[in-house]
């Protein structure tokens, strides 16, 4: 059995995460408490990938990453960076086609924080960055927790962006979503069947796992 | 000394209000902000805290400039030494008691300071517990302990004690006047409880729609001079019989029904359900014990 399509798949899943992570607090804190007049283009933006079509979004990266193109091309070659078809191409297209599965749990858990929180730390003297540090962050875990995981559970299952930017190409692009496809159409059925069961099966484990750590379900074992 | 004269448009529930006061605390006073929900009292706290920013004036604290619209000066809540308690005590819930306090310590803070003030609101048995398993009347002290525990000059209290119930309440006031003499604080609160200004405050001020509608000692505010050989007391009218002139009114007031009689001249459209205020003459008032 070819294992390669689906541990690709979690590189990038975990890769995208983990950048996503380090994204979306700073994003989500400004959203969750901005006053600017620019917020709700923003909120807009970083909603967009909730309601476009995957493909439309691949194919404007297709356009921008070519080489054909002025920004691909100076990618090329000043920095002999590719983007399209190759995986850090995908790792760029999932960060923004999964952002606001990351966003919006962080900020909807920073907006619902009591303001006085902050503002008692302010009082004592701490700085923005502490406040976010030690009081925030700790008081809206399952809201991280949540971001984490669809954010990692939504980058597994993409499959219009990978196809529009990255192709079908094994070891650099061949996501296991992608592959599903490719054995299908290659009438290969039991590997497709393979890649979907294990794909199936990860994705209850993860989704229940969130869903018992947040119901605190767990709190029982370990108290 | 405090000089505190700013102004500011608020945005209340009944449409815009402007909050324009002058006030002058003296150091080492403690000092109530009286009036009705709305009148400006907390916006006022959180100006002085650094929270909320006027449109315009100054505050001035000991000779320091905190804030000076003309100057653009505007120093951030940070910079500004002040002990805040919240409404709702604002206690940080992934933290312990004592991990609390720790936090509001400053780098080059005086570590001592916390186990004096956990001993002075006797938190001792408390300090491992985590806030959302503790007493109103607990997450108060703790509130009031983490908020001392920079050693500022000003402590602000938003009605601390409102959601507490009266024994709680008598007690800590005690240990509020206790705290307020032992770090010669200048104290702020905002009350609604006369009896509860008359014994901790220094100082008044009324606060009506935004402006400062009277200031004095708390005898000179809530003790009617003219007044002082007749009690009034409001109650409800809970039974009329009517007599040819005059009717026979039975009043509860608190737990007793007190029974008057009126001429039906005076009161034509008395009914049952009515709240009415009672005058009673007072000869020879009479402490009858405690409780």
């Amino acid at each position: 059995m070819n294992w390669q399509p689906l541990l690709l798949t979690f590189q990038l899943a975990l890769l995208t995460t983990f950048i996503l992570l380090f994204i979306s607090i700073p994003l989500a804190y400004w959203l969750a408490y901005s006053k600017s007049r620019l917020k709700p283009i923003i909120e807009t933006l970083v909603s967009m990938p909730l309601v476009l079509p995957p493909t439309v979004l691949g194919f404007y990266f297709l356009i921008a990453f070519s080489p054909n193109n002025a920004f691909g091309n100076w990618l090329k070659n000043t920095l002999d960076i590719q983007l399209v078809f190759s995986f850090s191409g995908l790792v760029i297209a999932s960060i923004l086609y999964s952002l606001p599965f990351m966003v919006h749990p962080i900020q909807s858990g920073l907006a619902a924080l009591p303001s006085s929180l902050k503002e008692a730390a302010y009082v004592m003297g701490k700085s923005r960055f502490t406040t976010l540090w030690r009081v925030l962050l700790p008081n809206i875990k399952p809201s991280l927790l949540t971001g984490i995981v669809l954010a990692f559970a939504h980058t597994v299952g993409e499959f219009g962006v990978v196809l529009m930017i990255g192709g079908n190409i094994p070891g650099e692009t061949k996501v296991a979503a992608i592959a599903i496809y490719d054995e299908v159409e290659a009438l290969n059925y039991a590997t497709a069947n393979f890649y979907s069961a294990v794909l199936f099966a990860l994705s209850f484990c993860i989704l229940l796992l969130v869903y018992l750590v947040n119901g605190g379900y767990l709190k029982r074992f370990w108290k | 000394m405090i000089f505190l004269n700013i102004e500011k448009k608020l945005h209340a529930a009944h449409g815009d209000m402007l909050l324009d006061l002058n006030l002058h605390i003296q150091q080492g006073q403690l000092v109530t902000l009286y009036g009705a929900s709305g009148a400006g009292k907390t916006s006022t706290l959180r100006m002085l805290s650094g929270l909320f920013r006027p449109d315009k004036g100054k505050i001035t604290v000991n000779g320091e400039v905190w804030f000076d619209s003309t100057q653009r000066i505007n120093l951030k809540p940070q910079q500004r030494t002040i002990g805040f308690v919240f409404q709702d005590y604002a206690l940080f819930p992934n933290m312990t008691v004592l991990q609390n306090l720790e936090f509001a310590l400053n780098k080059h803070g005086d570590k001592n300071i916390i186990s004096e003030l956990i001993a002075m609101v006797e938190l001792g048995d408390l300090q491992n517990r985590k806030p959302a398993t503790l007493s109103g009347g607990q997450k108060q002290r703790v509130a009031l302990a983490r908020a001392l525990v920079q050693q500022p000059k000003i402590l602000l209290l938003d009605e601390p004690l409102s959601a507490l119930d009266a024994n709680i309440r008598s007690k800590l006031q005690d240990y509020l006047l206790r705290i307020h003499q032992r770090f010669n604080l200048t104290t702020l609160l905002i009350s609604h409880d006369k009896a509860e200004i008359c014994k901790l405050s220094d100082w008044v001020f009324v606060l009506d729609n935004g402006q400062l509608q009277q200031q004095g000692t708390p005898t000179d505010i809530f003790i009617d001079k003219k007044n002082q050989q007749s009690l009034q007391l409001t109650g409800k009218v809970v039974d009329i019989v009517q007599e040819k002139n005059t009717y026979t009114v039975s009043v509860l007031i608190e737990n007793q029904v007190i029974v008057v009689n009126v001429s039906t001249n005076n009161f034509q459209n008395l009914c049952i359900g009515d709240k009415v205020r009672v005058a009673f003459e007072m000869s020879n008032p009479v402490l009858l014990g405690k409780g």
